[in-house]
């Protein structure tokens, strides 16, 4: 029979997305944000309204006063969300302090430091003995806000983004956006697009649409990739005025800005962006392009022959703070480096001692034919 | 810093375009130094004239080390101190001295709805002590009515704590009715002001706002923001008072500490030697003269 022959030709992988969605959806996901900016930007109700927590609950604006002495400190809040059966644990990482003091200078290295560190924690366990349970703290994606009332980016804003932009992947945002008419949102952004571009800055790029997608999905996205960098307001009130429906936003005097209007802020595709299409992405070009990128660095400049011999040294203690940390090579690699090198001299030994047996040959020969 | 509308606010306090204000990424690029500018203009209304000067200063707290930034700005205020010392001291001296020295200087703060920052904090210290300073909450309609209050309370906190007198000052308030209605400016103080320079049509009146798709800010309207406040404060009715409390106060101070290094003065033509000033010389406003008593306006809105 006819449904005979098909059953003979249906092998069954076509299942195998389902698997893989099933054993996706046990393992949970989990992302990790940073968010810095100077204060004052709106990064704290932001981040509230993305992800409809109050992660901040527990926060302190630190006193006029605290400030005049405070150094940038680097804050970890964890918070697990689901939704539709889907848990998604997310670390937010804070930069409080940043921007803030009169004398900013180098206040970025601590932040370049600590997104290091998570690479460094990253390499040791890749290249350790039991890779089970690899934690990934690395940064996926730094959202950095920038003044809506500057002219573009300013010269600390540059300097951040020149120190992280080959780390981490960089969503430039623009906080505070309701305080911009509409012409001078669209000069702000197109002036911080040129500068990013004159400055040399590669933020997180979005991958072209696949060709299958149908129309409607290419429009957006293509809008979406226009309005960067976004332009955002945050709210976690909810604002019922009396004839219309309740919506997220801020009450003015003068009228409501609707958070969620496409017309009044670019939040929605914030949203869309960061959770929805791209957080998947965003994971892929850490591990892929920039960790693997730190991966090659740290390894090239072990291949340096001073870096080799504390390479070895290292076999036998696990390193101090004050040297340049390297990440710990596996026993066996590092003993067949130290072999190979070990060869090496060996051979360039031999020669020498070739050479030397020649010369002294050629030298008593010639004092023979001297004496001759 | 630059882009809290400190132009665009000086050209709605005279509502003439004493600036040329421009969009980002029209602008010349921050410049690295901090440079003031002044313009002056003759602007007139009802017959009276008034030669008003501003001074600009792009460039300040922009850099990522702003330390010192405002010694430029203590510079200037200074030097047109000295200007009317030498002027003042000269045995044959016209009759009426020209004036550059600085009667007003309005702090622009930024709507973060924290606190003082602290560039804010050593700004404020530093120039209070040398000139009249008004701050106000720039471009302030990013904030609500209730975080605009909550912002003005900390920032009354910050400068109580750090010494900050602002104008006006309680101690030289004069009488009992100067008392009452300085309290009440004191209480309002910073403003939270909002500028614009274009013009709006809002149920057929033409007003100056900003235009947003959410709404029409009106610069003029109380219930929006505070610049009527500023406005009046500054020129309506408390503008002879900030030139006599320049002149009998800040100038005198500093009079006083040049005459007691008087060693230093340069020995110009019409050189005076003038004694000392005794220790206990204290400055305190001289009877105040002439003043305008074009209040009103001010009192009824507060």
């Amino acid at each position: 029979t006819a449904s005979g022959a098909m059953d003979k030709e249906y092998v069954g992988f076509a299942a195998l997305p389902n698997q893989l969605h099933r054993k996706s959806v046990k393992k949970g996901f989990d992302f990790t944000l940073m968010v810095a900016g100077e204060s004052g930007l709106g990064k704290s109700t932001l981040i509230n309204s993305l992800f409809l927590t109050n992660l901040y609950e527990d926060r302190q604006v630190p006193e006029a006063s605290a400030r005049l002495t405070q150094t940038l400190t680097i804050e970890r809040r964890g918070v697990e969300i689901e939704e539709g059966g889907i848990k998604v644990k997310l670390t937010l990482v804070d930069t409080p302090g940043f921007g803030d003091s009169v004398d900013c200078s180098d206040c970025w290295l601590p932040v370049v430091r600590f997104i290091e560190e998570q690479f460094e924690q990253y390499l040791r366990d890749e290249s350790g003995l039991n890779r089970k349970n690899i934690q990934d703290s690395r940064v996926h994606c730094c959202l950095y806000f920038i003044s809506p009332f500057g002219r573009g980016l300013r010269p600390l804003d540059v300097a951040f983004l020149r120190a992280v932009h080959e780390k981490v992947n960089i969503v430039p945002v623009i906080g505070k956006a309701d305080a911009l008419m509409p012409k001078e949102t669209q000069a702000l952004k197109q002036k911080i697009r040129d500068q990013l571009k004159e400055e040399g800055i590669n933020i997180y790029q979005f991958p072209e649409c696949d060709s299958d997608e149908d129309e409607d999905f290419k429009r957006q996205d293509a809008e979406m990739k226009e309005s960067i960098p976004f332009a955002v307001v945050g709210s976690c009130e909810v604002v019922r005025d009396g004839g219309t429906r309740p919506v997220r936003g801020r009450r003015y005097s003068w009228g409501t800005v609707e958070v969620e209007n496409p017309h009044h802020c670019d939040f929605l595709n914030l949203r869309r962006m960061l959770v929805q299409t791209h957080l998947q992405d965003l994971k892929e070009v850490t591990h892929d392009v920039l960790y693997e990128g730190y991966r090659a660095r740290c390894l090239q400049s072990l291949a340096r022959p001073g870096a080799r011999e504390r390479a070895s040294r290292s076999k036998l203690s696990r390193q101090s703070a004050t040297e340049i940390p390297l990440p710990m090579l596996p026993l066996a690699e590092t003993e067949k480096l130290i072999r190979e090198k070990d060869e090496e001299l060996r051979r360039m030994q031999e020669m020498l001692e070739k050479m030397q047996a020649q010369m002294q040959q050629s030298q008593a020969q010639g004092e023979q034919s001297d004496a001759l | 810093q630059s882009g809290l509308g400190k132009s665009t606010m000086v050209n709605t306090l005279f509502k003439s375009k004493v600036w040329k204000t421009t969009l980002p990424g029209l602008v010349v690029p921050i410049p690295q130094t901090l440079q003031l500018h002044s313009v002056t203009h003759v602007i007139e209304e009802k017959g009276v004239k008034l030669k008003l000067t501003v001074t600009d200063t792009p460039g300040f707290g922009d850099q990522i080390n702003n330390d010192k930034c405002w010694d430029p700005i203590l510079g200037y205020i200074n030097e047109q101190y000295e200007r009317y010392l030498q002027e003042e001291i000269l045995i044959t001296r016209q009759r009426h001295i020209p004036d550059t020295r600085v009667h007003c200087c309005v702090y622009f703060v930024p709507p973060t709805g924290h606190c003082l920052r602290p560039l804010d904090i050593e700004f404020l210290q530093r120039l209070c002590r040398t000139v009249n300073v008004v701050p106000v909450i720039a471009r302030a309609d990013s904030l609500t009515m209730e975080e605009r209050d909550a912002f003005r309370r900390r920032i009354q906190q910050n400068m109580r704590a750090h010494c900050i007198d602002v104008y006006p000052q309680k101690c030289f308030d004069e009488d009992i009715n100067d008392r009452i209605l300085n309290s009440k400016i004191r209480d309002r103080i910073p403003f939270a002001v909002v500028g614009a320079d274009r013009e709006h049509l809002v149920n057929g009146r033409c007003v100056l706002g900003r235009k947003t798709k959410w709404g029409i800010i009106e610069v003029e309207n109380m219930a929006h923001c505070e610049f009527p406040l500023l406005r009046d404060l500054l020129i309506r009715s408390h503008l002879q008072d900030l030139k006599d409390i320049t002149h009998n106060v800040h100038y005198e101070n500093y009079r006083v500490i040049r005459l007691n290094e008087s060693h230093l003065l340069p020995r110009g033509p019409g050189w005076v030697n003038l004694a000392p000033a005794s220790p206990g010389q204290l400055t305190t406003p001289g009877p105040v003269k002439a003043r305008r008593r074009a209040r009103d306006d001010l009192e009824d809105r507060l």
